[in-house]
């Protein structure tokens, strides 16, 4: 980009943004804020430690099996929703409620169902995540073209092939876009279901931290959780712009 | 009104046997709308009849009744005898949009139909092949539709409801969505397609010169609610070169005479 007529790279604002907490850091002006230097030197040490392996590979479990049964869960009922409109109708009003819902306040609910433990955590990642792959896959489903329906069904096509050849690949698109931003989400949910919870996990870690004010790990913690949500994002972007090609010119 | 070339003298081929009898369907869309009031019609095996008529006229209503896509809301339609229920294998549907899966090759989309029933993939691939050779697209079997323009696109179309060999070949303006040069392209090809391809060809056009360059028949359709108006049979002798019907007396007048028809509804 072009800024006051010289050419500054899109890194740019990285390094300023490092350059301020290092400065903050060093002048040890607020306590939250240790130096980058530091919380970088922070997540070299702490990589390799079992706690945060351990933690992590608890978090990942955790996280992967709450996506797997939001994908299983949402993007059925958002086809189911997007093709028959008594489905719609019936579970309209409550995706869209838990959509925009601040889930957080159910989590203490959710612990008194499931208890203190993984599984509560896992509910809360499908509860974070479901409703926008179901929203998208509804979205997707909709958008099917009449005549692409109508020529499955002048070639003879059975329920089954329609929904499975048709209509599934039609709304990938939406589907993909749907299951990214349910991770986003699920991501949220993973670290706010252990952040309650507070035993197990990378969520029991950041407590840990915090607590006892080690703030160089804490922030070191923050930094890998981003760069994962990141890099998750950025891995479903490049399976959806290799189906993107069709999303533009389903009508013809 | 009969056309100045109706009827002549011992016909090169006999008279068809009617392979589709449409029998007095109407067809009333949401308690208001009649599109269709007591058509009957019947549709000669082996030949090309045209549907023509100006917008509202229920062209591609009736169109779609026969395809078993839409039900009638009074009457029937029987293939060879047999009323229709619903879509069938022997009927196949050409469509104005071209209806092409996106995510799929040109040799995949012309071999869906096959893929429905169950075909098996080499099998598919090869009749398919075979098609796609048919209407010219050869060396384009692993292109994606966007990577087609409009005509080739079509040719797809084409192809697709050529290869599940179905005796009915239903066309809803299939021509209508490609540019003027393309077109006149297209209906020199169908001329020739028949001539190897001894199909009954259902054809919806708003194109006056274009029902009468390729059909055997021509059914005019008044609008609002759609009754045949007028049955047109025409004998232009087509096994001349495609490029000299158009400059023929006897096309030139028959477009004429059905414009002057068709006039008053438009």
């Amino acid at each position: 980009m072009i800024l006051f007529g010289y050419r500054v790279p899109m890194m740019a604002s990285l390094v300023l943004w490092a350059l301020v907490w290092e400065a903050v850091g060093q002048l040890d002006l607020v306590l939250m804020f240790p130096p980058l230097s530091a919380v970088l030197a922070a997540l070299v040490e702490l990589v390799p430690t079992p706690t945060f392996l351990d933690a992590a590979w608890i978090t990942l479990r955790s996280f992967v099996l709450g996506m797997l049964l939001a994908i299983a869960v949402g993007v059925p009922m958002g086809i189911l929703m997007g093709r028959v409109e008594a489905a719609d109708r019936l579970l309209g009003m409550w995706v869209n409620l838990f959509v925009s819902a601040p889930l957080t306040a159910l989590v203490p609910v959710i612990m008194i169902l499931f208890g203190m433990g993984e599984t509560t955590v896992i509910v809360t990642v499908f509860l974070f995540a479901v409703w926008i792959i179901a929203l998208d896959a509804r979205a997707g489903a909709r958008g099917i073209p009449a005549s692409l329906a109508e020529m499955a069904r002048s070639f003879g096509a059975s329920r089954a092939q329609f929904y499975w050849k048709i209509v599934l690949l039609a709304a990938l698109p939406e589907i993909l876009a749907g299951i990214r931003l349910g991770l986003i989400r699920g991501v949220k949910g993973v670290v706010i279901g252990q952040l309650l919870v507070a035993v197990i996990g990378i969520g029991a870690l950041f407590e840990l931290y915090s607590r006892n004010f080690l703030m160089e790990r804490f922030w070191a913690l923050a930094l890998i959780l981003f760069a994962f949500a990141l890099i998750l994002a950025e891995l479903i972007e490049r399976v959806e712009r290799r189906v993107e090609y069709y999303a533009g010119v389903r009508n013809s | 009104m009969t056309a100045a070339v109706s009827r002549k003298p011992a016909p090169a081929a006999p008279a068809g046997e009617a392979l589709v009898q449409v029998r007095g369907i109407s067809k009333v869309y949401a308690g208001a709308v009649e599109a269709l009031r007591d058509v009957t019609l019947d549709f000669e095996e082996g030949r090309l009849t045209s549907l023509l008529g100006p917008s509202g006229c229920g062209k591609t209503t009736l169109l779609k009744i026969i395809a078993g896509l839409i039900p009638a809301t009074a009457g029937e339609c029987l293939i060879a005898g047999r009323r229709v229920t619903g879509p069938g294998p022997e009927r196949a549907f050409v469509f104005q949009d071209f209806a092409l899966l996106p995510w799929a090759t040109v040799l995949r989309n012309v071999g869906f139909g096959l893929e429905l029933r169950g075909v098996p993939k080499a099998e598919r691939e090869e009749r398919a092949k075979h098609y796609v050779d048919m209407v010219g697209l050869a060396g384009f079997e692993r292109k994606y539709p966007h990577e087609l323009s409009g005509g080739m696109r079509q040719r797809v179309g084409l192809a697709r409801a050529l290869a599940v060999d179905a005796a009915v070949l239903l066309m809803d303006e299939p021509f209508s969505a490609v540019d003027e040069q393309t077109r006149r392209k297209f209906q020199e090809d169908l001329i020739r397609l028949r001539a190897v391809a001894s199909k009954t060809f259902i054809f919806v056009t708003h194109s006056i010169e274009e029902a009468v360059y390729v059909s055997d028949r021509v059914v005019l359709l008044s609008p609002r609610p759609g009754r045949v108006a007028d049955i047109i049979d025409l004998d232009l002798a087509r096994d001349r070169d495609p490029d000299e019907i158009r400059r023929m007396p006897e096309y030139l007048d028959t477009v004429e005479a059905i414009w002057q028809g068709l006039r008053r509804y438009v």
